[in-house]
């Protein structure tokens, strides 16, 4: 479909094709099978400018929106979303900076981050704390030399690889989710260190760690924006990076599609390519659809999102919902396509589908999303009664 | 530390076809590439200006439609690009090729470094490099993998040989070929296809290069190519018959008749 995008926009899209063809794909199944984290094509990335795409100029960005990020992304996670993810967890990392860094902390940041330099990462969930993230037990206390926190990260992407870690804690225990705070936190910080390693069943070539906070003392200008702020920053936070989450199953999912037309085309059984089947082309041409929707979906959300609308946590929340959804139906019928084969690692379609299925679950599960959803409709309904 | 690399386009496929009136390679139709070794040149250059800082000058002599690969070289890394264009330059063999390069590398004056591919995907004869230091009357190293110090006006190389490498010292200025061993070309970036969109790229003509043109082109080609024709492919096969100890002593004496052993 044409989606009419800039000329720079359709040069980025472009380029990050071109990145993820010719030094992803040769590596991506090696990269999975040793859960490798890719640094040489994150040095790739930052080499072509990709980590500035989502940097404002005045901070040596390209000053790129919502929907520059996500075609970064989805093509990225077109051949592997696994290197997608660790590329747009920087972006994540970054976001309360440029949402709520004050103009010092931008000028000390974001320059590393948009040359690709250093990697930063968002550390929100804690082993108490996934769906109900005001469930946060990490404590920051003001001391008179800084803010000393105390407590463990879990899960997070870009652990121990990041140098630039979003850290929420709370500065105020008695007010939950009011007590929030958010932190900058560097890597190699005393009192900072990481924990276990994940071992995942997809997007295996990124890396998720524990990060460990044991008296670790920050300077007090570390603090992103207020105190007690720190909850309502980072609802708003994932608000803006959940199409780009649906970004990267459209992705994964348009992989899965390619990878299925063209097996079916070169597949013979009963004499013809199986793809002169009735039923594998219905197949095919569902997984069409259903992509090309939830493309259709990404990019109005990220559009809003870039044409300056105050709320769209609904229309997020959708696009990663319907998005993630549709690449877990759309890469489980990807293996459908290519049966036995299809199982076996040697053809990509079973990675794809092991990819697919964080999608449904992390930057807010789907459920918990249907749920925020529902409540915004009900909350339009009521305002009108 | 100012570079200039020379850069060639060439069909991006082996199965091209030869126009049996001129003994040319039939252009149409074909992609066009960067010459994959000058890939390596111009990667090269741009890792010597983030080392020693300078400029880097993309330089082809080429069609008009040259100019879209020479855009890509700006994207890559290259600070600007001329490309030599002019029907008097058409035909011309590496002589007269290399004749042209250095006129135009004159012409650009500040350089303290030439950097070619090996040889190109197409002629595959390796010789403007070595040529063209010959007519800028300055020192050359073929074969590079490597480039280790540049200081105080020196250069310190290695080149592949047969059996190994070699180190060698050079004064600068100085024409370097290198190899695909030197390093990995990285893709262009997104402020470089930026800038590559507005760039100005000039075009020289033989009269902007002030060249004699007997000396450039197919006047100023000293080989033609008179036929390009594509081998025979003949098999030629004997059976030697007998038992294995017979074969093998029939092997052995037909090789020696043949003074291969």
């Amino acid at each position: 479909m044409e989606y009419f995008l800039t000329e720079p926009q359709k040069t980025i899209k472009n380029l990050a094709r071109r990145i993820a063809e010719e030094r992803i794909l040769p590596v991506r199944a090696e990269l999975d099978e040793k859960e490798q984290f890719p640094w040489d094509i994150m040095k790739d990335l930052a080499k072509s400018d990709m980590f500035r795409v989502f940097v404002p100029e005045q901070y040596e960005g390209l000053g790129g929106g919502c929907l520059d990020l996500c075609l970064v992304v989805e093509e990225l996670s077109r051949v592997c979303s696994g290197v997608a993810v660790s590329y747009a967890a920087s972006g994540l990392g970054s976001f309360s900076l440029l949402e709520y860094g004050s103009a010092e902390q931008k000028r000390k940041y974001l320059p590393a981050i948009a040359s690709g330099a250093r990697l930063a990462a968002f550390a929100l969930t804690e082993p108490t704390a996934g769906s109900d993230a005001s469930a946060i037990r990490t404590t920051a206390e003001k001391t008179p030399g800084g803010y000393v926190l105390n407590g463990t990260k879990q899960f997070i992407t870009n652990g121990g690889e990041a140098e630039i870690y979003t850290v929420i804690a709370l500065t105020d225990k008695t007010k939950g989710a009011r007590g929030a705070s958010a932190f900058l936190v560097e890597k190699d910080t005393p009192g900072f260190s990481f924990g276990k390693k994940e071992k995942k069943m997809g997007i295996r070539a990124s890396s998720t760690r524990e990060l460990v906070f044991r008296n670790c003392t920050i300077p007090t200008e570390n603090i992103i924006g207020r105190e007690g702020l720190g909850f309502i920053m980072t609802m708003r936070i994932l608000d803006r990076s959940r199409p780009g989450i649906a970004a990267q199953a459209v992705g994964i999912a348009q992989g899965a599609l390619e990878a299925a037309v063209d097996y079916a085309r070169q597949r013979v059984q009963f004499g013809h390519p199986i793809i002169a089947q009735p039923v594998v082309q219905n197949m095919l041409a569902d997984m069409a659809i259903q992509v090309e929707a939830a493309r259709a979906l990404t990019y109005a959300a990220a559009r809003m999102i870039d044409g300056g609308a105050k709320n769209f946590t609904e229309e997020s929340a959708m696009s990663k919902v319907f998005a993630s959804d549709m690449a877990m139906k759309v890469t489980t019928d990807a293996v459908q396509v290519f049966g036995g084969a299809g199982y076996m690692r040697d053809y990509p379609v079973e990675k794809m589908m092991r990819d697919a299925k964080i999608t449904q679950i992390y930057e807010g599960t789907n459920e918990v999303l249907r749920s925020a959803i529902a409540a915004e409709l009900r909350k339009r309904r009521g305002r009108q009664d | 530390m100012n570079i200039t690399v020379c850069l060639k386009q060439v069909p991006g496929t082996t199965q091209v076809k030869i126009d049996p009136q001129t003994n040319t390679l039939i252009r149409q139709g074909i992609k066009n590439i960067v010459n994959p070794l000058d890939t390596y040149a111009l990667e090269e250059g741009i890792r010597l200006k983030e080392r020693y800082g300078g400029q880097v000058t993309a330089i082809s002599m080429g069609p008009p439609q040259a100019e879209e690969m020479l855009r890509e070289a700006i994207s890559i890394g290259a600070d600007q690009a001329v490309l030599l264009c002019d029907s008097a330059f058409a035909s011309a063999d590496t002589l007269a090729t290399a004749y042209t390069l250095a006129q135009a590398i004159k012409k650009l004056k500040d350089f303290d470094l030439v950097i070619c591919g090996r040889q190109t995907l197409d002629g595959d004869t390796g010789q403007v490099g070595p040529e063209l230091a010959e007519m800028l009357g300055l020192p050359f190293v073929a074969y590079v993998s490597q480039i280790e110090e540049i200081k105080d006006g020196l250069m310190r190389v290695q080149r592949l040989v047969e059996d190994g490498h070699e180190v060698i010292e050079t004064t600068l200025p100085a024409v370097i070929t290198v190899v695909k061993e030197i390093n990995v070309p990285r893709l262009p970036s997104l402020r470089g296809l930026a800038r590559a969109r507005s760039a100005q790229i000039p075009a020289w003509t033989a009269q902007d290069l002030g060249v004699d043109p007997n000396m450039v082109g197919r006047a100023g080609s000293a080989t033609w190519v008179v036929k390009i024709f594509f081998p025979q492919r003949v098999r030629r096969a004997e059976i030697l018959p007998g038992s294995a100890e017979a074969q093998v002593d029939s092997l052995i004496s037909k090789l020696k008749e043949g003074r291969l052993i």
